[in-house]
């Protein structure tokens, strides 16, 4: 249970494609041929517009649709369903209202038939490590917007997941509880070290975050650019938004949307 | 629950808070809170003043303190009908439940089912079940079977779709969260579909069991020897009005008893998603 012992899942994707027939006949490529590997205990960022197939990537990661050729490991695990060892963190936090905050943390304990009594002090220590301490036996209805996502983001973490998948996590929020949250997603994983999958439109969140940046394209939907990100930790909100790297990686995934006429420079 | 109930009432404080200007301040939340009563005093009171001030007959239109006065009167009378409405319109309520709901699973997890199902039951709730009742009379005799089967066929129809709507209405990632998390079908269903259905479900339950008084009762006008459908029907040949409004009154006491009964246990099952919005 404690957080030393939580290891990060290896990731091995190969030849990963995705078709999604449409009622027209014309079968849209969502991903094509995917070559990844992801090393236990990275925070890999996937930047991308919309409809490069990035949301398509998480959901067959998570198991909640299947491939249509290639595969998934994780850990060596072929993924056909979801994996045991996997939490998402979705856009929106998908918080059911008729329970109390704890009780929401605990649901995946719940369904994975695990003893509750015993994960429920794990519940109130997430809860404290996101800044909610006191707040477990409050109902998601009487949260912000940023509150409600830590508190998904613990529900995700309770599973201990070697793997953590996160669809836009922040893309619902303000741009202050955005930064907040983006500071502490940096603390939580630095302590621990779990593989992180994070899926986001925004390119600075993913280079001040990531260890690595996959930058993709539509149509069909490839890895146009794998980005390693040197930058060192713990990074700091104003100084590594004024580091002279950091400029020079989002200026290289920015040049990549502007030649495919994602981005239109001015 | 306890904290549900601090939170709806701290909630309808400020609500009401919010709503007054700052000038009627002492006086707004109290005259909002009993405006309903207030109202209801008023008419009650202008109709006791006003029929005898107009010069009609008790015969024709009683006033409410005599309606009352016989209510208390004929206590025992009115009980021994109201029983047998009751288990009427209970039983009715409660084979639609029975019915109902698990054709509305049905519905729900099978598509060719519902395709197959759904025009025939909008095709039955265009008849109106009313027109039945001499028809169920002349199969089914005298007894309370008449009664129950119209106040089943009247209830059951807004607990289906009531069902099928709530389950059909939730939100898609709500369900690929909790699979995402190893649920079987079980699971999702009892962890997330059907609690997110309930408040679908128990608005259904509440028009059904209004509905349901009003099957059994128009059962008891066309052929009954007891309940209060019956009762009413002899006030009537008898001329006797205060014991006729005393019996639509006490129909309209069942039906909103019955309304109070699901609504409790709805506050106690469910959590009210704007309680604290």
């Amino acid at each position: 249970m404690s957080a030393t012992t939580q290891m990060g899942a290896a990731v091995d994707i190969s030849r990963l494609s995705k078709i999604y027939k449409t009622r027209e006949d014309d079968d849209v490529l969502a991903l094509d041929k995917i070559d990844l590997k992801i090393e236990p205990g990275s925070f890999v960022a996937v930047v991308g517009p919309s409809g490069c197939g990035k949301s398509t990537l998480l959901s067959l990661l998570a198991g909640l649709t299947p491939a249509s050729t290639g595969s998934i490991a994780i850990d060596g695990d072929g993924v056909s369903r979801p994996h045991p060892k996997t939490g998402v963190v979705f856009q929106s936090d998908l918080l059911l209202y008729w329970r109390t905050v704890l009780d929401n943390i605990l649901l995946p304990i719940e369904i994975k038939k695990l003893d509750v009594a015993r994960y429920r002090a794990r519940a109130e220590e997430l809860l404290a490590q996101v800044g909610l301490k006191g707040f477990g036996n409050k109902y998601p209805s009487e949260l912000s917007g940023g509150m409600r996502q830590r508190v998904a983001i613990c529900r995700a973490l309770i599973q201990e997941p070697g793997l953590l998948l996160m669809d836009e996590p922040f893309g619902a929020l303000d741009a202050l509880t955005r930064e907040q949250m983006i500071m502490d997603l940096q603390s939580m994983w630095l302590r621990l070290r779990n593989t992180v999958l994070f899926i986001t439109h925004g390119i600075d969140e993913a280079v001040f975050l990531a260890d690595r940046v996959l930058v993709m394209s539509p149509r069909p939907g490839r890895v146009d650019l794998d980005l390693k990100i040197d930058l060192p930790r713990p990074r700091q909100w104003s100084k590594t938004h004024e580091d002279k790297d950091y400029h020079g990686y989002v200026r290289q995934i920015r040049a990549i949307f502007e030649a495919k006429g994602i981005l239109v420079a001015h | 629950m306890a904290s549900t109930d601090v939170i709806g009432a701290a909630q309808a404080q400020k609500k009401q808070g919010k709503g007054m200007s700052s000038k009627k301040k002492s006086r707004g939340p109290w005259l909002e809170r009993y405006s309903a009563l207030i109202l209801a005093v008023v008419l009650l009171g202008a109709w006791q003043v006003l029929v005898p001030w107009s010069g009609l007959s008790e015969f024709v239109l009683p006033t409410p303190l005599a309606i009352a006065k016989r209510i208390v009167n004929e206590l025992p009378l009115l009980a021994s009908h109201a029983y047998v409405t009751l288990f009427e319109v209970v039983a009715g309520f409660a084979m639609g439940v029975l019915v109902g709901m698990p054709l509305a699973l049905a519905i729900f997890y099978s598509k060719a089912f519902e395709r197959a199902i759904y025009p025939i039951l909008v095709a039955l709730q265009t008849v109106p079940k009313v027109a039945l009742a001499p028809l169920l009379v002349l199969y089914l005799g005298y007894g309370w079977a008449p009664k129950i089967t119209l106040a089943f066929l009247i209830s059951f129809f807004p607990i289906v779709i009531s069902t099928v709507v709530g389950l059909q209405s939730l939100d898609k990632n709500l369900v690929n969260l909790v699979r995402s998390m190893g649920a079987s079908e079980w699971q999702t269903f009892f962890k997330v579909r059907l609690p997110a259905a309930l408040p679908n479900i128990f608005g259904g339950f509440k028009v059904a069991v209004s509905l349901a008084v009003i099957g059994a009762v128009i059962g008891e006008y066309v052929a009954a020897e007891r309940g209060l459908g019956y009762l009413q029907l002899q006030a009537n040949s008898l001329f006797d009005t205060t014991l006729n409004f005393a019996t639509v009154v006490t129909i309209s006491g069942l039906g909103v008893m019955l309304y109070f009964i699901i609504d409790t246990i709805e506050a106690r099952v469910t959590y009210k998603r704007d309680a604290a919005k």
